[in-house]
């Protein structure tokens, strides 16, 4: 860590940034709050509603379903995209001509556009056309996520995967290749198993950037909007719709201002505390 | 153990390619053959999708927006991320530690939440359907991972070299541009491939803040897709080469890339 000096004069340095942003997020946020405590009926007329809007989403099923499908959802893509991100980065070659060529082909679905990731996955995986479909269905199962919330929900976990897996990996080999080979020079010198090797040298050094990858899977994960909408539209019925789908349905399709503002808020409120627990374990670790 | 070690990358990354080569070989076939009947290759190979993207203005222009605002939103953000991430790395000063997290909060919040606004503000200062409109937007969550990664980096960089510049003679604005930012180029060439994924594979706010002019090439597919029906080998085609750019600056990038998440923190 570096020895900080105190200069009041560093305001300057970050004002371009601060003005920047708070243009973008400040005055936005700003009508979300306005709306989220008034009632309109159209024209620009505006009565005070109190928070009568957050007492109703609090209290409405709607809400209650999108968020427990959205912490499932969430739930479900850690446990799967961590622990594989990390076995992959493990078995990944540590030097030579191939590490780019796999970093470089790991990075590709990162920078798909989402609803390109939404559309291709929905004609791979669509049945009468799709290369997994038609897999899928020639081992006997039944198998149609237009139709089937299980499917659906499959087909969405199994896209996300595919979508955001590469970034654990670069994240968890970027932690390893930090370690230096004398770690594993005297690991072998002590007979140490593979797995005390993982336990005590490789995951200690990953921990930092492990942090970092779960943040940031957590927090994308929980916004994701573009990709289920696009594979699924939200359906079968409401079996996939999160919480940005659900938020976007009554905003800009019903035009239902206050409640969609009072959702949006809720939303924004369960994201940022649950973030910052994550961020201060984070600090609280890198400060030891 | 050792000889099946490559087995598990291998099949990772033959699962990764797979939609993507379906979605290669969709945009080879005509609409008809994709509807009609099932192969894993094109039986009827054909270029026509290609050619109606190159061909057809409302398709190119679509490429041309989209990579106008994400350039203008990656240098914009980069610019002032430098400074910034500059004071955080190197200074104490009043409320800092709140700023930083302030920042941070914004790449939290979900896009869903601020498209309405948004429409409404940028509508109301007049830039509503301009790139500069999505350029902007961009940088709500563009800006604090610019500053978190770039603060990672500088903190990387002892103290010394500044102090060293100053008793030289440098002045500040001098230090900061012929020294400090040739030394973090690598860190700089990952902010800036960060930038360009984020803001190149964002939709919604890119398709909220456009209508006609401005619009970007994957709000185009959407729209295509709805009107005229099923025209797969066309969306097919328009997909695969939304993927070209960003392959383009991941080769760029491949040296870096690793080296770069280990300094940084993303």
């Amino acid at each position: 860590m570096i020895d900080k000096t105190t200069n009041q004069k560093a305001w300057f340095l970050v004002l371009p940034v601060v003005v920047l942003v708070a243009f973008n997020a400040l005055i936005p946020l700003m009508t979300v709050v306005n709306y989220s405590v008034q009632e309109t009926f159209g024209n620009n007329v505006f009565f005070f509603e109190g928070v009568k809007w957050f007492e109703q989403i609090l209290h409405s099923e709607r809400f209650h379903a999108s968020l427990l499908r959205q912490l499932s959802f969430t739930g479900i893509i850690l446990l799967i995209e961590v622990p594989l991100g990390v076995a992959i980065a493990l078995a990944m070659p540590k030097k030579g001509p191939w590490v780019s060529v796999c970093l470089v082909l790991m990075a590709l679905p990162l920078l798909i556009p989402w609803n390109v990731v939404g559309a291709m996955w929905n004609i791979f995986a669509l049945p009468e056309i799709g290369l997994l479909g038609k897999m899928i269905n020639g081992l006997g199962f039944d198998y149609n996520f237009t139709q089937q919330p299980l499917a659906a929900w499959f087909t969405t976990i199994l896209m996300d995967v595919w979508h955001w897996t590469s970034l654990v990996v670069l994240l968890a080999y970027a932690g390893l290749s930090s370690i230096p080979d004398a770690y594993y020079q005297a690991a072998r010198i002590d007979g140490a198993s593979a797995w005390s090797v993982f336990r005590y040298i490789q995951l200690p050094k990953m921990k930092r950037v492990l942090t970092i990858a779960i943040l940031l899977r957590f927090m994308d994960s929980f916004m994701i909007y573009t990709e289920p909408f696009v594979l699924t539209g939200g359906g079968p019925g409401n079996t996939t719709t999160f919480l940005s789908i659900d938020l976007v349905k009554i905003a800009l399709g019903q035009f239902d201002l206050g409640p969609a503002a009072a959702m949006s808020l809720i939303y924004f409120l369960i994201i940022l505390l649950l973030s910052w627990i994550f961020y201060t374990l984070m600090m609280r670790n890198e400060e030891k | 153990m050792k000889n099946t070690k490559w087995l598990a990358p291998t099949i990772y990354i033959l699962f990764l390619l797979l939609p993507i080569y379906w979605l290669v070989s969709m945009s080879f076939k005509t609409t008809n053959e994709i509807l009609g009947s099932f192969s894993l290759w094109p039986q009827e190979f054909t270029l026509n999708n290609y050619i109606t993207i190159f061909t057809d203005p409302t398709w190119y222009n679509g490429y041309f927006n989209s990579l106008t605002y994400v350039m203008m939103n990656t240098l914009l953000s980069v610019s002032v991320a430098l400074p910034a991430a500059y004071a955080f790395s190197r200074y104490r000063f009043l409320g800092d530690k709140h700023l930083f997290f302030w920042l941070l909060t914004n790449r939290m919040a979900p896009p869903a939440v601020f498209a309405l606004p948004f429409f409404q503000l940028y509508s109301a200062v007049g830039l509503f359907d301009t790139p500069i409109a999505v350029a902007l937007a961009h940088c709500l969550f563009n800006i604090p991972l610019a500053v978190w990664i770039l603060e990672g980096f500088m903190s990387g960089v002892p103290k010394e070299l500044d102090e060293t510049a100053y008793v030289d003679g440098y002045s500040f604005v001098h230090f900061f541009i012929k020294i400090f930012i040739p030394t973090i180029a690598a860190g700089i060439g990952v902010v800036m491939f960060f930038c360009f994924m984020f803001s190149w594979v964002e939709l919604l706010l890119a398709k909220t803040l456009t209508s006609v002019v401005a619009k970007p090439i994957a709000a185009t597919m959407t729209r295509t897709a709805s009107t005229s029906g099923y025209e797969l080998g066309l969306l097919a085609a328009a997909g695969t080469l939304t993927i070209i750019p960003g392959a383009f600056v991941i080769y760029f990038v491949r040296h870096h890339i690793a080296k770069g998440f280990a300094l940084g923190r993303v």
